[in-house]
């Protein structure tokens, strides 16, 4: 497989594809150092890293990055408890409807965020539920557990059933089954599953701008930036720290899912 | 408890098993004595895998009850019962060494670690796997493997050892020589085992007694010999081995009695000359119909009074030139008439 090059259209079709998909994040990586505060011109015309110290002086900046960083968190918590609890159900017992239920939880990552959105701020509106961070957190937990749940579920299928049942045979309870057995078996799909889930959330734009109320997440405040030209070097500092914060729960959940289906295959 | 050599290890009394409309297990009623080196012996979906399992406590009985040791466990959860288990496909703790794998048992009972490692050890030792403590069970072989489970199983010192196809998974050679080993080491801890298998002859090999299941129900349960020589019904004289069945008619005309009798292959002789019979002997008339030369012995299908009969002789004397002129000939079949076993119903 690998003794053989790829032919050089696919080579170049793969290069300009990964470069169109990355090389807009260089360039707002770049204009972090502009010293003209209103427009993109190129060559930079002097090299500055003063944003990064206005960036730091803003509340409101730090308001929003708390926000979502507890945002984040509790949404994966949540999605965490929820997801392998929706998914131990799943792959333990067979109930009626049991694939629709499976179904419906996959459902909400398929479904477009305008459509979720709509939908969660008129059931909200319906039952005078008041924005706030809660319902952000709610709005944000739909997703989240699905690919806790899908992680979950995943490593569940590959786990034989006989050695819960084994466990049990031993002498332990269930908390000790669950806590010496099951946890450490699932322990890598929930860490990837609530890694990707954090990096989810936490740009998370359009599910947030229908459920919340005053409060603004950091992916809000960005957006709303937009329409001030004049710190626009301040908002590229933003979306860089977002990239790098993005960037390195996908890193670790992609090397994490990959190296335990390594070792799993041993075992069977 | 008190009166240990009499309580049977394991006594079912009228035991269901449903799952919705099917009846895995039917009123099965049973008793281990205490050990024994027990099989349950069926087909797949006979009920016997169930049965282990609510001995288990991995299912409970729809009706009926079990007991172990005189004590009623028919609704304890797993971890309640002195039993334990070797899984078919081990069921082993793949994030865990074989050490700790062995030592989960003593784990959760919260045994001081000294005592543990000690315990340990004399396991690994009984399994012949000193010095694996520390593999994981991905380096291990399926052979290797399976020693461990059961080095898990036995280190709580159960009062009975449950074997689910224990030896399923490995190729022929290591099969026989774990079936010596396994009964041997059933010897040294003197544990009741109680093993579940399709394979007749890894029953016969192994086991005190036998109990053949179908259809949920016990057909019969004897000594293998028993089982072997005496097959109480139809269904247990074709699954363990082969049998000749002969009724109606003939059966009258031969035994007396129209019942239906088996008579195992081998212990029906081919004469094609000898014309000499005693009081004791059953003689008929047949001719071969087929010969399968196998080496070691011959299979001959006889064909007598339009019903197909399967005799199977050893070479001897024979040479395969000898056996296969014989097709076509016409021959006398005799056997003694304590081999036939009746067969009720």
């Amino acid at each position: 497989m690998h003794s053989k090059k790829a032919p050089l259209p696919l080579t170049i079709a793969a290069f300009g594809t990964l470069l169109f998909l990355h090389v807009p994040m260089l360039i707002i990586f770049l204009y972090t150092f502009t010293p003209d505060e209103t427009t993109y011109t190129f060559p930079l015309p002097g090299f500055t890293t003063k944003w990064f110290a206005v960036a730091w002086g803003r509340a409101d900046l730090w308001r929003s990055l708390t926000l979502s960083l507890q945002v984040a968190t509790i949404a994966t918590i949540s999605a965490l408890i929820l997801g392998t609890l929706a998914a131990a159900a799943v792959y333990r017992s067979n109930f009626f409807g049991r694939e629709s239920i499976s179904f419906l939880l996959v459902l909400p990552i398929a479904l477009p965020g305008i459509v979720s959105g709509i939908a969660l701020r008129t059931a909200m509106g319906g039952f005078d539920i008041p924005f706030s961070f809660w319902t952000i957190v709610i709005g944000h937990a739909t997703f989240c557990v699905v690919v806790v749940y899908n992680n979950v579920l995943a490593r569940f299928r590959r786990t034989s059933t006989s050695m819960i049942e084994a466990s049990m045979d031993l002498g332990a309870n269930s908390f000790q089954t669950f806590r010496y057995v099951v946890l450490p078996n699932i322990a890598t799909a929930l860490l990837a599953g609530g890694m990707l889930a954090f990096a989810l959330s936490f740009d998370e734009v359009i599910v947030t701008t229908f459920t919340a109320g005053q409060q603004t997440t950091l992916p809000i405040w960005i957006f709303s930036q937009l329409t001030r030209p004049r710190d626009r070097p301040v908002t590229n500092v933003v979306a860089t720290f977002v990239i790098i914060i993005t960037f390195i729960p996908i890193f670790l959940a992609q090397r994490l899912s990959a190296s335990s289906s390594d070792t799993e295959g041993e075992n069977k | 408890m008190t009166n240990h050599l009499s309580t049977p290890a394991v006594q079912f009394n009228k035991v269901n098993r449903y799952f919705g409309e099917v009846k895995a297990v039917d009123e099965v009623d049973l008793e281990i004595r205490d050990g024994e080196f027990f099989a349950m012996l069926g087909p797949s979906g006979s009920g016997k895998t169930t049965c282990l399992r609510m001995i288990a406590g991995f299912d409970r009985p729809t009706g009926g009850s079990i007991y172990l040791y005189g004590q009623d466990v028919s609704n304890l959860p797993p971890y309640e019962r002195s039993v334990n288990t070797v899984f078919q496909d081990y069921a082993l703790f793949p994030h865990m060494t074989v050490g700790d794998n062995i030592a989960y048992g003593l784990m959760v009972k919260k045994v001081p670690k000294e005592e543990r490692v000690r315990r340990v050890d004399e396991m690994l030792d009984l399994v012949q796997l000193k010095g694996f403590a520390s593999r994981k069970p991905s380096q291990l072989s399926g052979g290797q493997r399976q020693r461990v489970a059961l080095a898990r199983a036995l280190i709580n010192h159960p009062k009975v050892l449950l074997l689910d196809e224990p030896l399923g998974a490995l190729d022929l050679k290591l099969r026989q020589q774990m079936q010596v080993e396994l009964k041997a080491i059933q010897q040294r801890v003197g544990i009741t085992f109680i093993f579940v298998t399709h394979d007749q002859e890894e029953a016969i090999t192994m086991s005190d007694r036998i109990a053949v299941f179908n259809h949920g129900k016990i057909e019969q349960i004897g000594s293998p010999s028993e089982i072997y020589e005496k097959p109480a019904t139809t269904f247990v004289a074709g699954f363990v081995g082969t049998s000749n069945l002969i009724g109606g008619e003939l059966a009258k005309r031969l035994t007396g009695s129209d019942q239906t009798f088996s008579i195992r292959p081998e212990k029906i002789h081919v004469n094609t000359t000898e014309k000499t019979t005693t009081m004791d002997t059953i003689t008929l008339d047949g001719v071969v119909r087929d010969v399968v030369y196998l080496g070691l012995y011959t299979r001959y299908l006889i064909e007598a009074d339009g019903v197909d009969i399967v005799v199977v002789e050893q070479n001897l004397k024979t040479t395969s030139m000898d056996v296969v002129s014989a097709k076509g000939q016409k021959v006398r079949l005799s056997w003694h008439k304590d081999h036939i076993s009746r067969i009720g119903a």
